[in-house]
């Protein structure tokens, strides 16, 4: 059974540990600014929301690279951004509808949420359980693939 | 069932990708004009500027997996189409028969009428033997001169410039990539190209070109001569579909298609640069030559080729380019929209712009310079048409909010 990161923002407090995590497994350094992870928080709800990649089934990132950058990780299904064949060309970042891979001026890449070779680092560092990473099947009600649904039906049909 | 497919670009190899996943036991067919493997136009400037080798332009790089996919690569230029007996006529004079056919050859440059666009030294950067024969010339210290600087133009620019060359880029238009970027942003990019030493004319002609003993010289329309040993044309491009004539297949400046693909012939669809079809948005007919779209269609048109209805709710407008390290990106209805609220951030100090467009509290249109986190949702929120509501209000007074916008909209409802 494939995994998936699963996101119950209710239990989110907004600690950022995600993001440190993130960004220190990736980086080696405690900066958000580089987590592949983002917490947003709402004001006026007070709600916080984490946000990353769902390894989406559409996969607007994948299809989108001219160069073959890309590809599915056969365990953890990831869409893994091979760096040494990336060019940085940038047209995963307007094809992605999510805004979840983006551009890295300091490597002349680009970057996205790989589920750290299925432990992921985000889920390990939460400590309300906002995000877990559990089979894909229970993330089913999972809000962002709705949306994904949503443009998908409106963009394209696909193969599987 | 026979697919054949023409043209071996990114469009092409997509839909063979997604007819052999929907069909496994059907023939697909890949041919290809030019003498290379499948490869993308859009990495020659990365090859140009030494960053990869040819190889790395090629858009599958495991060994074998054409075979593996089972789809034929063939090597040949198709001529000609029999659509009432289905078949494709190649210039060796042979024929392939199709049950389903799709045609995905691309574009060609543009050729403006220009005394002397025809001599040696001047040269498109369209395709590898186009990149070859520039990475051949344009050595250090050499003179170019670039005819162009919309999209394709911005984007070799910097191929251009890291082959050591001086560099002279000559645009009609009153300003670079006119239909990619609102005014306050695409001066942002010149000011970064100048500080490049680049020298940018524009609302400039080039008139006539010359051979001299040493290059070539060019005129403009205001009679300046400059001198160059290579001058490169990137005046535009067109559909390449000058060879359908006869063959019965509706085309305007591309291939007439509908939200499926198809074309107005029975079992004949076409995909990617060669296309016209209607605007996301807009119903305007658009030629939108860009990688993304590309694919985008070429997967709907293969999902019907299969028998498995699916349909493209229309061409989105969608552009990023790099610069000399200033990212800009601009998506839909980026000039806005009779009646739209509109919110510009443009601050040239920070070198940073940024531009939404709505309609009513629908996002249509975004343009950016300087931002790169989160553009994505740019698309999102444009093509899901996702109602604002109070997010509106909220990112007429801080544009930079979109993402939240989004994922508050999407997410946290
Ligand atoms: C230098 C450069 C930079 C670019 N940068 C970008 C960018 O940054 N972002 C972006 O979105 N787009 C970019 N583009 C445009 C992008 O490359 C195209 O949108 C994309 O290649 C379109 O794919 P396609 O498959 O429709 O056509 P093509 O890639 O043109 O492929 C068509 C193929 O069909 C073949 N063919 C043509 N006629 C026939 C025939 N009669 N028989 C058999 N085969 C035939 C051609 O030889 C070609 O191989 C760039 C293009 C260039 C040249
Ligand atoms: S980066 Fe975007 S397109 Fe790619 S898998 Fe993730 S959500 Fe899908
Ligand atoms: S930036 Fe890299 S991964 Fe993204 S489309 Fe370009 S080459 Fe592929």
């Amino acid at each position: 059974m494939m995994k998936s990161l699963h996101i119950e923002a209710a239990k989110c407090t907004g600690c950022l540990q995600c993001e440190m995590a993130c960004s220190f497994e990736n980086y080696g350094v405690f900066n958000p600014a580089k987590s592949r992870i983002k917490v947003f928080d709402f004001h006026e709800t007070g709600l916080k929301v984490p946000y990353t990649c769902t390894q989406c089934a559409e996969a607007w990132c994948l299809k989108a690279c001219p160069v073959d950058a890309i590809t599915k990780d056969k365990s953890t299904g990831a869409m893994m951004v091979n760096e040494a064949t990336c060019v940085g060309c940038k047209v995963c970042t307007i094809a992605c509808p999510f805004g979840t891979i983006n551009y890295v001026a300091d490597t002349g890449k680009v970057q996205k949420c790989d589920l750290c070779e299925g432990s992921p680092a985000c889920a390990d560092a939460c400590p309300t359980g906002a995000i877990t990473y559990i089979d894909a099947d229970s993330t089913g009600i999972d809000r962002m693939r709705t949306w994904a649904a949503k443009l998908e039906n409106q963009t394209a049909g696909h193969a599987d | 069932m026979r697919h054949l497919i023409i043209g071996n670009g990114p469009a092409g190899v997509v839909a063979a990708e997604t007819l052999r996943a929907a069909c496994p036991l059907d023939d697909i067919r890949l041919l290809g004009a030019e003498p290379e493997p499948p490869y993308s136009r859009m990495a020659i400037p990365y090859l140009l500027e030494g960053q990869i080798g040819e190889s790395g332009t090629y858009l599958r790089k495991a060994p074998g997996h054409f075979e593996a996919q089972r789809i034929a690569l063939q090597h040949g230029r198709a001529t000609a189409i029999d659509t009432a007996a289905r078949s494709v006529t190649l210039d060796d004079g042979s024929h392939l028969p199709y049950d389903r056919l799709l045609i995905a050859c691309g574009s060609i440059p543009a050729s403006p009428p220009i005394p002397g666009i025809h001599l040696p030294g001047v040269m498109t950067c369209w395709t590898m033997e186009d990149a070859r024969r520039i990475a051949a010339a344009v050595k250090p210290g050499a003179r170019v001169i670039q005819m162009g600087a919309g999209f394709i133009g911005c984007i070799i620019m910097e191929a251009i410039v890291a082959r050591g060359a001086s560099l002279t880029v000559v645009e009609m238009g009153e300003r670079m990539v006119p239909r990619m970027m609102p005014p306050g942003a695409s001066a942002m990019l010149r000011a970064r190209t100048e500080a490049r030493g680049v020298r940018v004319l524009t609302s400039t002609r080039i008139t006539g070109i010359a051979a001299t003993a040493t290059g070539l010289r060019a005129t403009t329309g205001s009679g300046e001569t400059l001198d160059a040993e290579v001058i490169i044309s990137a005046t535009g491009v067109r559909p390449d579909i000058a060879w359908l004539a006869g063959s019965g297949i509706e085309t305007a400046i591309g291939i007439l298609v509908d939200h499926r693909l198809a074309t107005n012939i029975d079992g004949v669809y076409a995909a990617g640069d060669c296309v016209e079809s209607e605007e996301f948005g807009t119903g305007h007919r658009i030629v939108n030559a860009v990688q993304p779209d590309a694919v985008d269609q070429a997967r709907i048109a293969a999902m019907n080729m299969a028998g498995r209805p699916a349909h493209l709710s229309g061409a989105l407008q969608m552009n990023v380019l790099d610069t000399f390290g200033l990212v800009s990106v601009s998506f839909g209805q980026w000039q806005g929209v009779a009646g739209g609220a509109r919110v510009e951030v443009d601050d040239p100090g920070a070198q940073r712009y940024l531009r939404l467009e709505f309609d009513g509290d629908l996002l249509v249109g975004a343009s950016s310079v300087g931002h790169t986190e989160g553009v994505g949702v740019m698309r999102a929120l444009i093509q899901s048409r996702i109602h604002l509501g109070p997010w509106k209000d909220r990112l007429l007074t801080d544009p930079t909010q979109l993402a939240a916008a989004y994922v508050a909209r999407t997410q946290a409802a």
